[in-house]
């Protein structure tokens, strides 16, 4: 029998709320610890006990851990789910279930492990009785373990982790899952091909979810006021700075230099958040996308009024209250033009977990530069789960406080100085702050229309004047973002454009792409809106640039729409909206379904001509000039794959 | 009445801050003549001078309505924010925590609070936020040319609306029922109870509601409605006449004493407020005596007004943060940010 090593993907169904959760870690954990990449998703109902819920590992030595959407090992512990999940194994893939789940087991076509679950924790006198459906998840994981070659003592490095060093319940769940390891040496013969090897493929890496990380960033950008209100799947950003404040930021003398208030919903968490921020604090809240709306409101006014706050939108998937435990990227557009009358948004889109620390205090930096509300949109993939991660660096800048005018700064000037007047020429104005002395420091804050020194006005002129100022502002905030990541192959005639958590299911997409499909692509990882000019450059240079995302309608596909009209026939929207994380499968098929041969691009390039007048004749003909440069290799890959990328092509 | 006492060689018109009146007044209303919340703008300038508080030391925020334009007209040398309709509770929550010596004053209305800001001002009462919060109650809505607000009385007969078919909010009765620590109500008309229970209020630490019937003379002044200035003289029940001394000049108490019941009630800056009871001996620490009074007042159509209710030893809610004396908007990246050897101490506490 041939063996796989380190490329296969497990997946455990169990019952909400039965505890399954420090087992499934544990195996994650336990497999990092080998050296091995890999990654743990949970795919959980909105309940608290009783529903189907499901764990899926993807463990990959080269490092490509984005979710596998077929099972090759299935861990069935959950009565309910056990036919859907013994459906779901791969062919030759390999089936553990409790042996006390009575039901038919009608496939000959890959390996079947029944384990006495109940049974061996039974047997263990140092069990205690209402802890043997908790301690029996731990005897699915020794099974696995002694199948699949799992490091028992990186299996315990994992529990003492995962129960900060208290032996008692390491103990016993340790003990469990021996019982569980030595009863599968005894009485199962290995029959399928999965197994582990140790490698070194994450030295120096961490584990952490995005959350977590989203909340440390916030503190070593000098968080000093959130106001927060529970949502799936935000809550534990707020909790998480609830934990780490007191530890990272702890005094001699015991004081506080920062408050966290649970507010009575997300109109007063951000209210309070907007209060906070333009009384001169580092000021936050986090929710998702039902809490976001109720924030609109707010949003609006901070924009207006021009006040520094950073929202966090772990996003999860649907309109109204949608599926509140899945995942998706659908508050894109909505962020982007949030509020009525005009608006736009700064929006950060971190990709992965070390990102989220890294805009947790980048943004604190953007928000108080430009004086406006920054989003950072993670979401629940991100935010929730658990992520092999490069460790959390440092601040390499200063913190930039933006332009306030303190006591001193007015006497200097004389307390000449107006709060809305553009007095650098970048659309950025000057603040001051509550507590500044100096008798010309005030100005009365509104979100009512109001002239260069903050007063009441329905001037038309000064109306406009103060609008197009704030649209200079914004896209002067370009210069403050983070650039875009350019993951590039050599050769590559197309481009794709994505952000956020798909990153992982991009670049596997991307190597498939290459090798099986001989489409070479560059892919360029947006971080942040308004776009800087490295992405005009990557949607210049190809003739079709593929827009990968996560929601139905395109969203990020609509706003570049939006910003290049002129390469509007280039870009291909590749959007899907399941609710689970990016997989590299929909990524590559959604591209493959888009991808056009020469044919296609030649109908676009007529088009184009026809549309262009005069005005725009000149453009067009920078265009096809651009497109002839690239005309070439694109013909040959569309030769070379045409077999491949018709079979695939549904 | 308290006065200042003027400092040797000083103009008489300048208080012991050296402000004079004019430090403390805003720009011109554009409110309607003889509208009930200019008087209260007046009254808050005339408070703030006589208390010498510096107007760099407050912070006025306000929703939207009528009542919320009024931050304008007083205070121009204070940090304002003018936000959204019912929104101020928790902006003021939130500028607050900045520097915590520095005093809220918040001015709402019926509608601002009473009806779209109803879940705010209840929460901001039990949070004890301190701040002076004052709602402008007329029972209308003028800005929009008045529809009836959640204040307005039953049965109350307004032009274009015709007959008001429910119950009315008692805003009194909400904050006291939210675990607000002080609770008054007066009538603009009454200039010197609102100075005064003002002053009373400023000088809590806490939330501090006052409830002011302030008449709309264009929309709801009709002589049998409750938010008129008719009804309002006539009705007005004061609990009891209510002095604010002032830490500093316990002197002019001898000359305020009367005969009657006089009870003190001590305040955290070591002022004093002395209430001089009326016929009916009221306790107002007791907030079963509040509810009390309250629900007879509107069995007996009555405007009760006066100090309905104070607890001092409640505490605001920065206290309960136990922060840093710095205020903490005067706070560094030294303050903020966690030294270098923090990263690795957090990457060794991942997994």
């Amino acid at each position: 029998m041939n063996k796989i090593v380190n490329d296969f993907s497990i997946t455990v169904g169990t019952k909400n709320g039965s505890g399954s959760s420090t087992a499934n870690n544990t195996i994650l954990r336990s497999i990092f610890k080998m050296g091995i990449p890999v990654s743990g998703k949970n795919l959980f109902p909105s309940n608290i006990q009783g529903l189907p819920t499901w764990y899926t590992i993807r463990v990959n030595k080269d490092g490509f851990i984005a979710r596998q959407d077929t099972n090759d090992i299935v861990i069935a512990m959950n009565p309910d789910s056990f036919t859907r999940d013994l459906a779901s194994v791969t062919p030759g893939g390999a089936f553990f279930y409790s042996d006390d789940i009575r039901q038919p087991v009608t496939r000959v076509d890959i390996s079947i492990y029944p384990m006495p679950v109940k049974t061996i924790v039974k047997n263990d006198p140092n069990v205690p009785t209402d802890f043997r459906d908790l301690v029996g998840n731990m005897v699915y994981v020794g099974v696995l373990a002694q199948m699949i070659n799992m490091d028992l003592d990186k299996i315990l490095a994992a529990l003492t982790f995962h129960f900060k060093g208290k032996q008692k319940p390491i103990d016993m769940n340790f003990n469990a899952l021996k019982a569980g390891a030595e009863w599968a040496k005894t009485n199962l013969e290995k029959k399928d091909p999965f197994q582990l090897e140790p490698m070194d493929k994450t030295d120096g890496l961490i584990m952490a979810d995005g959350n977590t990380a989203a909340a440390i960033g916030s503190i070593f950008g000098g968080v000093q006021f959130a106001g927060w209100y529970p949502i799936t799947p935000a809550s534990s950003l707020a909790e998480a700075l609830n934990d780490y404040l007191p530890v990272l930021r702890k005094r001699e003398d015991g004081k506080h230099t920062y408050a966290i208030v649970q507010a009575e919903d997300e109109l007063a968490a951000l209210g309070m958040a907007i209060g906070a921020g333009w009384a001169g604090l580092r000021s936050m809240t986090s929710t998702s996308g039902p809490g976001l709306s109720l924030m609109t409101e707010f949003a609006g006014l901070a924009y207006y009024a021009e006040v520094p706050v950073v929202i966090w939108d772990v996003q999860r998937i649907g309109p109204s209250t949608g599926l509140p435990t899945r995942t998706s990227q659908g508050d894109l557009t909505f962020t982007h033009f949030i509020g009525h009358g005009d608006s736009h948004s700064v929006i950060l889109l971190p990709g992965d977990v070390s990102e989220c620390f890294d805009f947790g205090w980048q943004s604190f930096d953007i928000a108080e530069r430009v004086q406006t509300p920054v989003f950072v949109l993670s979401d629940l993939d991100m935010g929730m789960n658990q992520w092999m991660s490069k460790p959390f660096n440092y601040p390499e800048a200063p913190m930039d406080r933006g332009k306030v005018l303190w006591d001193k700064d007015l006497e200097e000037i004389k307390g000449n100085w107006g709060r809305y007047l553009d007095k650098d020429g970048d659309g950025i104005p000057y603040r001051t702050l509550p507590g500044n002395k100096h008798p010309m420091s005030a100005y009365f804050t509104r979100g009512t229309g109001h002239d260069e020194n903050a007063r009441y006005t329905e001037d038309s002129d000064t109306y406009m004047r103060n609008m197009e100022r704030l649209k200079k502002k914004y896209y002067n905030a370009a210069k403050y973002m983070p650039k875009p990541m350019l993951h590039s192959i050599k050769g590559a005639t197309v481009g794709i454009l994505a952000y956020g958590s798909t990153e992982n299911a991009v670049l596997e997409a991307q190597y498939h792409l290459d090798k099986e499909d001989g489409i070479k692509a560059d892919f360029l990882r947006v971080r942040a809106i308004p776009f800087t000019e490295a992405v005009t450059q990557v949607i210049e240079k190809y003739d079709q640039v593929f827009i990968v995302e996560m929601n139905r309608d395109g969203q990020m596909y609509q706003i570049l729409l939006t910003e290049y009209p002129q390469f509007a026939m280039r870009l291909k929207s590749v959007a899907y909206h399941d609710g689970l994380p990016a997989s590299a499968k929909w990524v590559r098929e959604g591209i493959l379904a888009k991808y056009e041969k020469a044919e296609g691009i030649k109908r676009e390039a007529v088009a184009l001509k026809k549309s262009s007048t005069g005005k725009t004749a000149a453009k067009a003909k920078a265009v096809s000039k651009s497109r002839k440069e690239t005309k070439k290799p694109v013909k040959k890959v569309t030769a070379k794959s045409k077999s491949s990328a018709k079979t695939k092509r549904k | 009445m308290t006065e200042a006492l003027p400092m040797a060689g000083a103009p008489t018109n300048v208080n012991l801050a050296g402000l004079t009146k004019n430090d403390y007044r805003g720009n011109p209303s554009t409110l309607c003549q003889g509208c009930g919340h200019n008087s209260i703008s007046n009254q808050i300038i005339s408070a703030l001078y006589e208390m010498n508080t510096i107007p760099e030391d407050v912070m006025k925020f306000s929703g939207i309505g009528c009542s919320s334009k009024s931050p304008a007209y007083f205070l121009n040398r204070t940090f304002g924010f003018n936000s959204l309709h019912g929104r101020m509770p928790s902006i003021a929550t939130g500028a607050l925590f900045a520097n915590t010596q520095m005093r809220g004053i918040g001015i709402s209305g019926d509608g601002d609070t009473a009806s779209i800001g109803m879940g705010q001002f209840k929460h901001i009462m039990r949070r004890n936020v301190n701040m002076v919060y004052i709602v402008e109650n007329n029972g209308v809505y003028g800005l929009t040319k008045g529809q009836f607000s959640a204040t307005a009385e039953k049965g109350l007969q307004l032009k274009h609306q015709g007959e008001n078919p429910y119950m009315p909010v008692d805003i009194c009765m909400e904050a006291l029922v939210s675990n607000a620590t002080f609770v008054a109500r007066s009538f603009a008309g009454n200039s010197k109870q609102v100075k005064e229970l003002l002053k009373a209020a400023l000088a809590h630490d806490g939330i501090a509601v006052l409830d002011i019937i302030s008449p709309c003379v264009t929309f709801n002044n009709q002589e049998n409605a409750f938010h008129s200035y008719a009804w309002g003289k006539d009705h007005e029940e004061p609990l009891h006449e209510i002095s604010y001394i002032a830490p500093r000049s316990e002197i002019i108490l001898e000359r305020e004493m009367e005969e009657g019941e006089i009870r003190e009630v001590a305040m955290h800056d070591g002022s004093t407020v002395i209430l001089k009871n009326l016929e009916k001996g009221y306790d107002p620490t007791n907030r079963f005596e509040a509810l009390r009074v309250m629900e007879e007042a509107q069995r007996n159509n009555w405007l009760i007004t006066g100090l309905l209710y104070i607890n001092t030893t409640k505490p605001n809610l920065t206290s309960i943060y136990e922060l840093v004396e710095t205020p903490l908007n005067r706070l560094t990246e030294a303050d903020l940010r966690p030294d270098r050897s923090a990263i690795d101490k957090v990457n060794a506490l991942m997994f």
